[in-house]
């Protein structure tokens, strides 16, 4: 009974249409002008939840978690993955007690820690250390605790000189890094974790994974919803994959990605239920819209549907590969200007083509990125499904220790061996290949 | 990790859970347990979570009070300027040409010892009210008692007051006016129109979250309510039974209950009673009002 961490039973989540992608924001007049069927919403209110269920066939309310049960062991880390809108989100907050079920009911057994977002709270006209102590407090940290930590955060962020500067004069770069500095120095004995691993440089990424991995290290136990199917495979214990707000698979890392990427595929034509601002969707890589199998010597043509339902100046998009550790092997980008937009609502569809790459054998996955004009990071951020890429070959992975294993030529041109008194007698000559 | 195939007998525990308590069951383990359920009607208060989240209110008061004056040029010189501004033109115009009575002492002092905690009932209205929206990253990504919001929203304004208090005691001095022992009950004032900004404080912030015409609405509020106060004007201007009832207005009974400690005008008697417990029932109402509504900030902020 003591190694259970979380306990879900039939957990649901249900949202207006409107409240949940857009605020759709009542005004009094709305109040004043729907009066009566306003009226009939109070009074339908205090009854029992089975006349609610009947009220949530009607179209105006979408569920975004229906009816989800599972137990999380004390130490696992288990990994949440699910199309946009899948409810991912809505089961962390959920579970982080941002908001409240619909149905159901959730266990948490010890301090919960959520990073749904780094940099929460942080204010523009504070200073480093000021926004240390706020963002500490904020995510639920004691005074003393950021006291003995504080050190630590610093030198972790890497912003010793600029502790005192107010945190407007950072760079987007620095900004990210005490962000997360503050929240990886949160000790919560379960951590939820919602794409903190999507923003910032390659380098940066690897520090989370890092930390991420010294966190599951710890035995304590991690909640990581991700669109990264190889920081999933490479961290988690066991996955869970969410359809539709409905729990559609929970077990073995492996199965569950292969899983996911099968889901994918089925329910390609049925748009996400949530509508967002910028959806990038129709991903392709070389004609296959999920987990391809390519040689090493396969070139990679990528693509991509991007559409914008709102009003954005301009943007940047980029199209990503990565490894199994988060690495940024491929980042391609393009201004929104020379993709020829305009600033209009507009949907896409946006090719790129890049020669072989020689990748050495081993699991990859690409995925877009769109970063709208905005202040912080974070901020107008959009990502894409990712595409598995398994990169098979004639190098062997054991003895390749690089990113690229090109396909290259051995040969040796003068041996003379040397007949002295060698302790490591066994030298094996390459053979010319 | 298994799927959960044991089904609980127990089908509809959401329904129980009228009250919000979190129920710890004997054979769980000691660790803090957390128990995560749909509300429903009027929730509890939880002002011990409040108490546990004291820093975080801390922090925050302390953000804003930092961040309010960070930017501007003349810094906490504004707590003293609006104020005293104010006090200037309503001198010139209802003191000297309308020639209204100022209970024998001189009519700035009369008005600034009104506009003080008016002042600070007035900031900590439009702060308080537009509070949650503007924090709406915070209630989005972050878990803690919502409350805090508010509160430190008003409590950042007592720093103001603090400073603008200063300029009182000068004008004192200058006026020669002599505080009575009613000045040991001021604290007991300042209480009051803690309660009643935070009271109303409450209502307008949780209301401001579903209606956005509140953010319109406050100024007015804020306008009319300060001549609906003594302000200007003192409350001796009404006869009894009415000044009693006048009372009604909670903020009637917090200014005249500052005059009467600094200046030694008319007690507010009866008035304060009045004044106090509608200051509490707006407190306690906004309280239960506002942790009912919490439920749906986070979706709709």
């Amino acid at each position: 009974m003591s190694d259970i961490a979380i306990r879900v039973e039939h957990l649901s989540k249900r949202y207006r249409i409107g409240s949940a992608g857009r605020p759709r924001y009542e005004t009094l007049y709305d109040k004043i002008t729907g009066a009566g069927s306003h009226l009939l919403n109070k009074l339908r209110r205090p009854l029992p939840p089975q006349s609610e269920k009947i009220r949530s066939s009607h179209s105006e309310f979408i569920w975004a978690l229906k009816d989800v049960s599972f137990e999380v062991r004390r130490g696992e880390v288990v990994g949440i993955i699910g199309r946009n809108g899948a409810g991912k989100s809505t089961l962390l907050k959920i579970l982080s007690r941002i908001t409240e079920p619909t149905e159901g009911r959730a266990e948490v057994y010890g301090r919960i820690g959520s990073l749904l977002e780094v940099g929460t709270g942080f204010h523009p006209e504070l200073t480093g250390r000021e926004n240390i102590y706020l963002n500490g407090a904020i995510l639920g940290m004691k005074k003393a605790e950021i006291d003995r930590k504080f050190d630590e955060i610093v030198a972790f962020a890497e912003i010793e000189k600029f502790i005192d500067t107010p945190v407007k004069f950072y760079s987007s770069g620095m900004y990210v890094r005490l962000a997360f500095a503050v929240a990886a120095h949160l000790d919560p004995e379960i951590l939820l974790v919602d794409e903190v691993l999507a923003v910032g440089d390659a380098a940066f990424q690897k520090k989370c994974l890092g930390k991420m991995g010294e966190v599951a290290g710890e035995g304590r136990t991690v909640l990581f919803v991700s669109h990264n199917m190889a920081a999933i495979s490479n961290l988690c214990n066991s996955v869970m994959v969410l359809e539709s707000g409905c729990l559609a698979f929970l077990g073995n890392t492996v199965q569950g990605v292969q899983f996911y990427a099968t889901s994918i595929l089925a329910n390609l034509d049925n748009p996400a239920h949530v509508k967002q601002d910028v959806s990038i969707n129709h991903l392709r890589v070389n004609g296959m819209t999920q987990l391809i199998t390519i040689h090493q010597a396969t070139g990679i043509e990528a693509s991509c549907q991007v559409s914008i339902h709102a009003e954005m100046p301009h943007f940047q998009l980029y199209c990503l590969i990565q490894d199994e550790m988060g690495n940024n092997l491929v980042v391609l980008g393009k201004a929104s200007r020379e993709l020829g937009y305009t600033g209009a609502p507009v949907t896409m569809v946006i090719k790129v083509e890049m020669p072989p790459l020689w990748l050495k054998p081993g699991l990859y996955s690409l995925f877009w990125k769109l970063i709208g004009g905005g202040l912080y990071p974070g901020h107008r951020r959009f990502l894409s499904e990712a595409v598995s890429i398994h990169v098979f070959g004639d190098t062997d992975p054991a003895t390749t220790h690089g990113i690229l294993a090109p396909k290259s030529k051995w040969s040796v041109s003068s041996m003379s061996i040397h007949e002295v008194s060698s302790i490591n007698a066994h030298h094996r000559a390459p053979k010319e290949t | 990790m298994t799927a959960n195939v044991e089904i609980e007998t127990i089908e509809q525990t959401a329904v129980e859970e009228a009250l919000a308590q979190p129920e710890v069951e004997a054979e769980r383990p000691a660790a803090p347990i957390i128990v995560i359920e749909p509300s429903r009607g009027w929730v509890a208060v939880k002002l011990k979570e409040l108490w546990e989240y004291r820093e975080l209110l801390y922090f925050l008061t302390w953000r804003d009070i930092r961040v309010r004056y960070k930017q501007t040029a003349l810094g906490a010189a504004w707590a003293i300027i609006q104020p005293f501004f104010s006090m200037v033109v309503f001198s010139i115009f209802f003191g000297r040409l309308a020639k209204i009575p100022s209970e024998g002492v001189p009519y700035p002092i009369f008005n600034y010892a009104g506009l003080l905690p008016w002042q600070f009932f007035a900031n900590a209205l439009s702060q308080s009210s537009n509070s949650l929206v503007g924090s709406a990253n915070l209630i989005r990504k972050v878990y803690f008692p919502r409350l805090v919001i508010p509160i430190s929203a008003v409590l950042s304004g007592v720093v103001d007051f603090g400073i603008a208090f200063l300029v009182l005691l000068g004008m004192m001095v200058y006026y020669r006016v002599w505080p009575t022992w009613g000045l040991l009950l001021l604290p007991a004032f300042l209480l009051l129109a803690l309660i009643t900004a935070l009271g109303v404080g409450l209502w307008l912030s949780a209301l401001n979250v579903h209606y956005r015409d509140i953010k319109y609405i406050v100024p007015f509020l804020v306008q009319f309510w300060m001549y609906a106060t003594p302000v200007v004007y003192p409350s001796s201007l009404l006869g009894e039974p009415w000044r009693t009832i006048y009372g009604l207005n909670p903020m009637v009974g917090v200014v005249e209950g500052f005059r009467w400690a600094l200046l030694g005008t008319n007690p507010p008697q009866g008035m304060i009673v009045v004044s106090a417990g509608v200051s509490l029932v707006v407190l306690i109402s906004g309280l239960f009002y506002f942790r009912r509504m919490e439920k749906t900030f986070a979706d709709e902020v």
